[in-house]
């Protein structure tokens, strides 16, 4: 335990039976926007180390469920467990759990009047209150790792989309999370710079990062998941691995949307 | 190559040409109105009460001494209104139902102040307080003039702020809130920062009509530049004592209106850039 927290590998400690806990569990959460129910009655479970792939139409739910994992928005019924801890309960510490969940967003969202470096050592400094020369030290390594260290004093509007991806992703490890939700993070991107932000999440999944990723890259999907649910109408249609989902899909609803994709050609 | 830098001498001529048109226009449309203006019939009954040289001289001195008080008056004013204005937008601006109180406290406030005449305020905290001799409650015209400055422009300037704070996207909330950031800390290290960098032109405009408005302040007793200025004039019955107060006030807000103009056009150069 002598190495700096950067350069630990991230994710969390082998459960003591080796047998992986769930990191996540979703219990029939459901939630409306007025009259409009976005999600209705959704069940998930995530193990620890898992990958999980979230698939489905624009406004099937994706989005929303993972907000609500980071209680952005509060659900209407139903309950969310994280490292065994429901945070869902009216009186869990908001503050307090969304530091072990990172969410990297679309559009980004970094701050535009914080360099990258300071970007990323927010969180850490203010929120739990480190001191700010290990955090530097250990954004720099992150930075380092992740081929972006030149970068550290630029400010965001000076970075490529991809970069900027790159800088999101970083900032939400930083807080050493113990599950990351990706929320769609290169549908914003132009396609040449889609792999670079795909390749930091592949070498966080080898490194054995809990994640729940929404995601239009079925490509990718299909490498990097160890299990792919879609998600039509508010509720988790069908689960499996990837292989079986995308060859093999059960339900027609599955099949109709993974025939539109192939007839996009993105799959 | 060639053709390219004939066309370029050419560019080259053409606005030498329109710079030297514009001088010679400039200069004959100010020659004839001076002109007209010098040899106007009453020109020298004008030039005598309003551009009197002695007048102006003998009156200078204790004109900008007067006027030092002009300067502390908005000074202080305005560090206690930047520091006031900024608490009430950020109370304002905090969500949820337990705070409609405060919000509402707050909108009360920012309407009233705006909706009355200033000097109305000054007259009635600058006489109506003292008036009441209350022990321990401070009697002196100037402290009541900077409260009642203070009170009159936070409720603009807190306006100011919160357009500010609404004009950053939401998602910067979301993103800070997502890190694990309170709303608070959000507020202070996420969402301000960039809302005062936006508001600074229009923070400088208010602070121009604040610079103005200390003139207000000789209504209660408060011996600062525009009092002077009066005394200096009926004591000689004539007006140019105002003149030299008009260029005091002209050398300190000409510049600040400049520079918010300026701001405001490179603002709009950076966005168009984006």
């Amino acid at each position: 335990m002598n190495t700096p927290h950067a350069l630990r590998s991230l994710g969390q400690e082998p459960s003591p039976d080796g047998v992986p806990r769930p990191a996540l569990i979703i219990e029939s959460v459901s939630k409306s926007f007025g009259r409009l129910e976005v999600l209705r009655g959704v069940d998930l479970e995530v193990a620890e180390h898992e990958v999980v792939c979230l698939i489905g139409a624009s406004g099937s739910g994706k989005s929303t469920l993972l907000r609500c994992i980071n209680l952005l928005e509060p659900i209407d019924e139903g309950r969310i467990v994280v490292g065994g801890q429901s945070i869902t309960d009216a009186d869990a510490d908001v503050n307090r759990i969304r530091r072990r969940i990172g969410i990297v967003f679309q559009a980004f969202n970094l701050f535009p009047h914080l360099s990258v470096v300071d970007n990323i050592a927010l969180a850490p400094t203010k929120v739990l209150r480190r001191p700010r020369r290990d955090v530097v030290e250990e954004a720099d390594a992150l930075l380092a790792r992740f081929g972006m260290l030149d970068k550290r004093d630029q400010f965001p509007d000076r970075l490529s989309g991809g970069q900027q991806q790159r800088v999101a992703i970083i900032r939400a490890l930083a807080m050493q999370p113990d599950l990351l939700l990706l929320d769609e993070v290169t549908s914003a991107l132009d396609p040449e710079l889609i792999a670079e932000v795909l390749e930091i999440i592949r070498e966080l999944a080898g490194q054995g990062m809990t994640m729940l990723i929404a995601t239009h890259e079925m490509g990718f999907a299909r490498e990097i998941a160890d299990r792919v649910c879609f998600l039509d109408e508010g509720t988790i249609l069908e689960q499996g691995p990837p292989d079986q989902m995308f060859s093999a899909p059960q339900r027609e609803r599955t099949q109709q949307f993974l025939a539109r994709i192939v007839a996009a050609g993105r799959l | 190559m060639r053709a390219r830098s004939t066309i370029q001498r050419a560019r080259r001529r053409d606005g030498r040409w329109a710079l030297l048109i514009g001088l010679i226009s400039t200069a004959a449309f100010f020659g004839v109105l001076g002109w007209l203006v010098v040899n106007a019939p009453n020109w020298p009954r004008v030039q005598a009460s309003f551009f009197n040289a002695q007048e102006f001289q003998a009156a200078l001195p204790d004109i900008v001494g007067a006027f030092r008080k002009n300067v502390q008056l908005f000074g202080i004013s305005e560090v206690l209104i930047l520091v006031f204005a900024l608490v009430l937008a950020t109370l304002r601006s905090l969500p949820g139902p337990i705070f409609f109180p405060v919000r509402l406290l707050v909108i009360v406030y920012t309407d009233l102040f705006r909706s009355l005449p200033g000097a109305l305020v000054i007259f009635l905290l600058g006489f109506g307080v003292p008036a009441l001799a209350i022990p321990g409650v401070p009697t002196e015209p100037f402290f009541w003039a900077v409260v009642a400055l203070t009170l009159l422009y936070s409720a603009y300037v807190s306006e100011v702020y919160r357009a500010g704070i609404e004009s950053v996207h939401p998602s910067q909330m979301m993103a800070a809130r997502s890190l694990g950031l309170s709303q608070f800390q959000a507020l202070r290290y996420v969402i301000l920062p960039q809302a005062v960098r936006r508001v600074i032109p229009p923070l400088l405009n208010d602070f121009i009509g604040l610079q103005k408005d200390t003139v207000l302040v000789s209504f209660v007793g408060v011996v600062e530049v525009f009092r002077m200025t009066q005394m200096k004039q009926s004591a000689h019955f004539n007006f140019t004592p105002y003149l030299a107060t008009a260029l005091l006030f002209l050398v300190i807000t000409l510049p600040l209106a400049r520079l918010t103009d300026w701001l405001v056009s490179r603002d709009r150069a950076r966005g168009a850039s984006r």
